[in-house]
């Protein structure tokens, strides 16, 4: 599918009491796609989404909004009417929803008749067509988010910018708004950029990342490239990479190479030269954990590996290995009580060749 | 929404009554305005109400009647905020005319000023013929006295009988100066058990809450004497002088001093006031 | 307490035979602490709203004076106004000391202030993301303001009761501004003191009497609006 740049900005630098909040060299979302933007808190990600919606005048750098510059009036305009910002907190008005969602368009002063059609589709697509003459400030905290998703829905924006959209929500609540969520957009094709800080979240809504810390963009790419090829150990640990080893290629033939870490050698793919120090990330839900060494396996790497630690977490326990370097695996609590396994234990752990990222260690 | 409408109706309402008082203020007269620096006690005995819309029926003038103090009546004069006084303070207003803030001071009424006190009498005064002599004998008896302390015209009346009496009060622990107008310094005399100086206008209208009897009275130095005085143009070219002097001259008219020489009479059984003008200041109370 | 009952008694011959005289003090009253409001709500609302909303140097110095406002003692305004409209002050031009304008100016110059401060917390109360939302959806400056205002409505309407009860039970300011003119610049408060002073308590009590009514009912007509925001 052929796309094109909706929004680009290039040397942004924003300040707030002194201090650089934001310093971004170039940033551009592709029509039609979704973003995520993902990093710790205080990272920028909410300054970055008031820039992208032209509520906050950068002190230096350029926005390009369809190619056009937004330095100018008209050019900032034709922005804040295109972008759509939905805050973490609901900041419905003490109004009907009816009136709330229609709120956008009234500013526009559209006609009645325009109008209701806009809040009635909208009304639609988040399902809450029945709470229209409800007042906004009796609703729950999952009714009075689609209320205000509905309200920049309702406005047909280009772009639509959602700051934490998920947050504070009990979890059925939030599974089905994100299943929603994701079908009006796949559907409206309105390209969106997210602000989110769960990594279960990305994967599920969006197609690109970017990952940010302390003011700026650290890596960014597909959700696949992020999560599994970070380039640095920052944004590793932050994808959820639980074991990021330190290592040194030995062996690089033919796109496999040999890699040895604390005197073990682990296989990977890959085409770094022999000699090059390195980082090999590895994703717990990768690594396989059996009661003995398998006799015929099709995994490249085996070690037999001591239970150092048990850490429940959700329905899995987590693992910490001794291999003679320390490996994280999750196991389910039944797999876990059927191996016997406790702390002290003696097991095997086994992961392909190509389940291991390599990244350069300089 | 109902809340907005209502919010909205709110506002509507509003801006009606703002719209109401435009129109209805802008009816009163604008250049026709007199303003009559007076007493507190020709307000409080009703005689000016029953005066004023004789007047304004008559001349097509309207009065506006700022009741205070003589003293503060004078110093509205002096500044050109009044254009007619009616006040009841002779020595300031010879000093007032002298000066030259005011002209054509001219006599209209009198009542008198009154001892009161409560029935028990403890400074024993009952009787006493000498104003200043009943004042001593409170002094002497350190008997509470409240005085208006407000520069009225009673007030100064007051000192006047003080020195006279060769006492100074000011400062003395049974002297309490209020600081209020008749009508609440009697009310304060009352409660207190106290003695206090009085025009009899203002008692009589007020006796029936009242529990003071009048201890001295007849005294020639217990006169209270009301003069009009019309506030000098020359001082202060923005005085209505034409209006000053209409009211002026309605005060001492023949009907005018007739309604004042029966004023009362229905409510009291005795006028309040006795009418006095062309007559001389030296032939009253005789 | 008989005089209480006396009172009461009096307030209530005056109430249901439609006194003209009282009627009209009542009326005069209303028209001129409403319009004083009234006028204290453009001022206060907007300027309020306009210091809530701009982050200027010396904002909070502008603050501290509004707070200040808010407890103006009503004579030192009455002073204050009779200096500059009387006859041969700055403003004696206009010709309206002793007039129901004065009163209302005065009145205005009292209620601004606690109406301004109100606001002013109203709107600074409001989400701080709120403003942002709102121009996120396309709405112009001024569109953005109208809408804030109205969300602080409740607020507002509070600022409304208390500029209003600050003026209708005020005398200093009207006794000296107003004159206490009989059918002309006469109020509750300014009869209410007049009738002391002459020893009609029972009238007195009767015209403080009415004086609560009316607060009463702009009070509850403006609690019934302002509530019915919540049908919780």
């Amino acid at each position: 599918m052929k796309s094109e740049t909706l929004i680009k900005i290039e040397n942004i630098i924003v300040q707030r009491g002194g201090a650089t909040v934001l310093d971004i060299s170039e940033f551009h979302v592709q029509s039609g796609s979704i973003m995520a933007l993902i990093g710790p808190n205080g990272a920028g990600k909410s300054t970055l989404l008031l820039t992208l919606a032209g509520l906050l005048r950068p002190q230096r750098g350029q926005i390009y909004f369809q190619g056009q510059s937004v330095d100018t009036h008209a050019g900032r305009t034709i922005l804040r009417r295109n972008a759509a910002v939905v805050f973490q907190e609901p900041l419905l008005l003490s109004s009907s929803v009816y009136d709330n969602i229609a709120l956008g368009l009234k500013f526009r002063r559209l006609r009645h008749d325009d109008i209701r059609k806009n809040v009635q589709e909208a009304l639609d697509y988040f399902g809450i067509s029945s709470l229209a003459k409800r007042s906004a400030k009796t609703l729950s905290g999952g009714e009075a988010k689609r209320v205000s998703l509905a309200r920049a829905f309702a406005i047909k924006p280009r772009l639509i910018l959602l700051d934490e959209a998920f947050n504070s929500l009990d979890p059925p609540t939030r599974e089905t708004l994100i299943e929603d969520l994701r079908h009006i957009l796949e559907e409206t094709k309105i390209t969106a950029v997210l602000a989110l800080h769960d990594r279960e979240e990305t994967l599920r809504l969006a197609q690109d990342v970017a990952v940010m810390s302390g003011g700026k963009i650290i890596q960014s790419g597909t959700t696949s490239q992020i999560f599994n090829q970070p380039d640095s150990e920052f944004v590793a640990n932050f994808v959820g990479t639980e074991t990021i080893l330190e290592g040194t290629v030995k062996r690089s033939n033919a796109g496999l190479m040999e890699i040895s870490v604390a005197g073990k050698n682990i296989e990977a793919v890959g085409d770094f030269l022999p000699g090059q120090n390195v980082y090999c990330c590895l994703r717990p839900e990768n690594i396989i954990v059996s009661k003995k060494i398998p006799e015929k396996i099709s995994a490249r790497n085996v070690f037999e590996a001591k239970v150092q630690k048990i850490i429940r977490h959700g329905f899995f326990y987590k693992l910490m290995l001794d291999c003679g370097f320390t490996l994280v695996a999750y196991i389910t609590m039944p797999s876990c009580e059927d191996l016997g396994i406790c702390e002290g234990s003696t097991i095997a752990a086994s992961f392909k060749a190509t389940a291991v990222h390599v990244m350069r260690r300089e | 929404m109902k809340s907005l409408k209502a919010f909205k109706l709110t506002i509507f309402v509003m801006a009606l009554i703002v719209a109401a008082s435009v129109i209805s203020a802008q009816a009163a007269p604008k250049q026709k305005n007199i303003i009559l620096a007076t007493t507190t006690s020709t307000q409080d005995t009703g005689l000016l109400d029953v005066l004023i819309p004789i007047f304004e029926k008559k001349t097509g003038y309207f009065v506006k009647t700022i009741a205070v103090g003589s003293g503060q009546a004078m110093a509205m004069g002096q500044k050109g905020e009044a254009d007619v006084l009616l006040v009841h303070s002779p020595d300031a207003e010879k000093k007032f005319i002298a000066d030259g803030f005011g002209v054509n001071r001219r006599l209209v009424m009198h009542n008198d000023f009154i001892i009161v006190g409560p029935a028990s009498d403890p400074a024993k005064i009952k009787g006493t013929k000498s104003s200043a002599g009943a004042l001593k004998l409170i002094a002497n008896a350190d008997a509470l006295f409240a005085s208006r302390g407000d520069n009225s015209g009673t007030h100064a009346k007051e000192k006047t009988l003080w020195k006279k009496a060769e006492i100074n009060p000011v400062g003395q622990k049974w002297y309490q100066e209020t600081g209020l107008g008749m009508g609440l310094t009697l009310n304060v005399a009352a409660e207190k058990k106290g003695y206090t100086l009085a025009d009899r206008g203002t008692y009589l209208a007020m006796k029936k809450n009242l529990s003071l009897d009048i201890l001295v009275e007849g005294d020639a130095a217990l006169l209270n004497i009301y003069h009009v005085i019309e506030v000098n143009v020359d001082k202060w070219p923005k005085v209505n002088v034409a209006g000053a002097k209409a009211f002026a001259d309605f005060m001492v008219s023949k009907n005018t001093q007739n309604i004042i020489k029966t004023f009362g009479i229905d409510k009291f059984g005795a006028p309040l006031f006795f009418s006095d003008a062309a007559k001389k200041v030296e032939d009253l109370g005789k | 307490m008989e005089l209480i009952v006396q009172g009461i008694k009096k307030a209530f011959e005056l109430i249901v035979s439609f006194d003209p005289e009282v009627m009209g003090i009542t009326w005069l009253s209303l028209k001129v602490s409403g319009t004083a409001t009234l006028i204290s709500l453009f001022i206060g609302v907007s300027i309020g709203t306009a210091v809530a909303l701009t982050n200027f140097r010396g904002k909070r110095l502008v603050i501290s004076l509004i707070n200040t406002g808010m407890g103006l003692p009503p004579v030192v305004v009455g002073l204050f106004v009779t200096i500059m409209i009387w006859r041969n002050g700055p403003l004696g031009f206009m010709e309206i000391l002793y007039t129901p304008y004065a009163m209302i100016i005065a009145q205005a110059i009292i209620a601004t202030p606690i109406v301004m401060g109100i606001s002013l917390v109203a709107i600074q109360n409001l989400p701080p993301n709120l403003r942002l939302q709102i121009l996120s959806l396309g709405a112009s400056r001024s569109q953005m303001v109208w809408v804030l205002i109205k969300e602080a409505r409740l607020p507002l309407l509070a600022a409304v009761m208390a500029g209003f009860g600050g003026v209708i039970s005020e005398v200093g300011a009207s006794i000296m501004v107003g004159g206490n003119i009989k059918g002309y610049s006469r109020v509750l408060t300014t009869a209410t003191v007049m009738e002391t002073g002459k020893g009609n308590f029972d009238v007195a009590i009767a015209l403080g009497i009415i004086l609560l009514l009316l607060a009463f009912l702009v009070n509850f007509l403006l609690t019934q609006i302002q509530q019915r925001q919540h049908p919780r």
